[in-house]
């Protein structure tokens, strides 16, 4: 397996910034919307941009985490069963701008899985995407980022991993290529 | 790995203590979906579920009809006293009839002990046992150490006392093979005529004064007096017994610590426990019913997981 760093660890945190100053443009105080990350690792982008929109807007924005499980499509599909993570929200979303947020956009499932999971939440005015990575050309279904950190064109058997400071000790994110025979 | 070690859900004998933790962890999940402004997911949009009730009953099926509407399943319901048994039919006759039209899990309650046992070895669909005869009850004590759990925060060393009716109790068995493999001493307590000859060769401690018993325990699951199983009288009065073995609010302040009441339901009250205990802080007994829903839910989901995997 061949492997090559798509962002190293300044780029990182100058995409999380960019990111974070388009957020603002469309949600100016972020008073009526969410930032909710879908698990298992929606969350260390969520947290990270949360972190650094207060550090920006010295003020409190709303997040949560969601747990899509029983909405996806490929149960009875996997050897083992699906085994759910924690939901985390302690408001309704009804009438908020909610920012779905993942770490990779690949096939577009696990947002379709969001977005149907969201909904039993409340009825949002709106629902956006964020995504630090997106695989371009790989989804599956028409499923399409509001807000992208880096866009990458990547074949089916690679593999992309976000590797965050407070748990590998860098942030980094990595393409790994397998060898051609 | 996280998977269930079983296929059907027949009996708690057959679980072991990871098993139970991947249901708890399960229900978890389970127990927030059903707190949601839309408590429902469409996880099972393609199970079909049979609830074949050949005893009554009202709470048990309830919550395992719940179960299966909030996880999208399509379900059939029958109960005995409406169908072709009373014509003669096989056991293995009505659920193969009731299979051919495409049902994955069949959900039973059958008078005979061990009727889901045989069943399973004659069909395809897997089985969730939901009480037979005297036997077993294994969805009533999940959702009993579930809840015991969720208030205690582990079963590990923990004691729990059983009262009353244990020979006819299927929620007993079920419940001191559950108990014991998650690391709690079970205790049960009641009159010498209705507490098994052999039950403390599986490790349960026999008292046979309330007061005692109390005294020992962190939790008292009190159980309901059976009338209907009773065809001969094992104790003089309902009046003697309810003096005896009643839990009342007065036992409970004199016991001189908190201890968690619970009670399977459905409750004859002023008999095995006082309106006041069953209506204090002490009782989790409508915690026990949301709870039921929730863990049912979970096996439910981890066994429809196991379904012709696609």
């Amino acid at each position: 397996m061949k492997t090559s760093e798509v962002l190293n660890s300044l780029q990182f945190s100058h995409t999380i910034r960019r990111l974070c100053y388009q957020l603002i443009e469309n949600h100016n105080d972020f008073s009526n919307s969410a930032l909710i990350g879908l698990q298992p690792n929606g969350i260390y982008v969520t947290n990270r941009i949360k972190k650094e929109l207060e550090n920006i807007c010295q003020k409190e924005i709303l997040t949560g985490s969601l747990d899509i499980t029983f909405f996806r499509d490929d149960f009875r599909r996997k050897d083992t069963p699906l085994i759910p993570s924690v939901t985390n929200l302690d408001f309704s979303v009804e009438n908020k701008k909610v920012v779905l947020i993942d770490d990779v956009l690949f096939t577009g499932r696990t947002v379709r899985s969001g977005l149907d999971a969201i909904m039993t939440f409340g009825r949002p005015s709106k629902v956006e995407l964020l995504t630090l990575i997106e695989r371009r050309f790989s989804h599956h279904i028409p499923i399409r980022a509001d807000y992208i950190g880096k866009s990458i064109d990547t074949i089916e058997s690679e593999r992309v991993t976000v590797n965050w400071e407070e748990v590998d000790g860098l942030d980094q994110v990595i393409l790994h290529t397998p060898e051609e025979k | 790995m996280k998977d269930l070690s079983v296929d059907n859900l027949l009996g708690i004998k057959q679980l072991n203590e990871n098993d139970i933790n991947i249901i708890f962890e399960t229900a978890d999940s389970f127990k927030r979906v059903i707190n949601r402004p839309i408590r429902k997911v469409p996880t099972l949009r393609d199970i079909t579920i049979a609830n074949l009730f050949f005893e009554n009953s009202t709470r048990t099926k309830l919550s395992f009809e719940l179960a299966q509407k909030r996880l999208s399943a399509d379900i059939i319901n029958f109960s005995a006293g409406s169908s072709s048994l009373k014509k003669g039919e096989t056991l293995i006759d009505t659920v193969n009839n009731i299979l051919s039209m495409k049902v994955d899990i069949v959900v039973m309650r059958h008078p005979l002990p061990g009727a889901h046992q045989f069943l399973s070895r004659h069909i395809d669909a897997k089985i969730i046992n939901a009480g037979d005869g005297t036997h077993e009850h294994p969805t009533q004590a999940l959702l009993d150490c579930y809840s015991i759990r969720e208030r205690l925060g582990s079963l590990k060393g923990k004691k729990v006392v059983i009262v009353g009716d244990i020979m006819h109790s299927r929620v007993a068995l079920s419940n001191i093979f559950a108990l014991q493999k998650l690391g709690a001493k079970v205790m049960v307590c009641g009159p010498t005529t209705l507490i098994p000859k052999y039950i403390s060769q599986i490790g349960v401690l026999v008292e046979n004064n309330l007061k005692k018993a109390l005294e020992w325990c962190d939790v008292a699951n009190m159980l309901r007096i059976q009338l209907e199983r009773q065809d001969i009288s094992y104790f003089p009065s309902l009046r003697e017994y309810k003096t005896l073995y009643g839990l009342s609010k007065p036992m409970l302040d004199k016991i001189n610590k908190d201890i968690i009441v619970m009670h399977p339901g459905p409750i004859n009250r002023g008999v095995e426990i006082t309106s006041e205990v069953a209506d204090s802080s002490n009782s989790i007994i409508l915690d026990q019913v949301e709870n039921g829903v929730a863990i049912r839910m979970a096996i439910i989901y981890l066994l429809s997981s196991k379904i012709n995997r696609i």
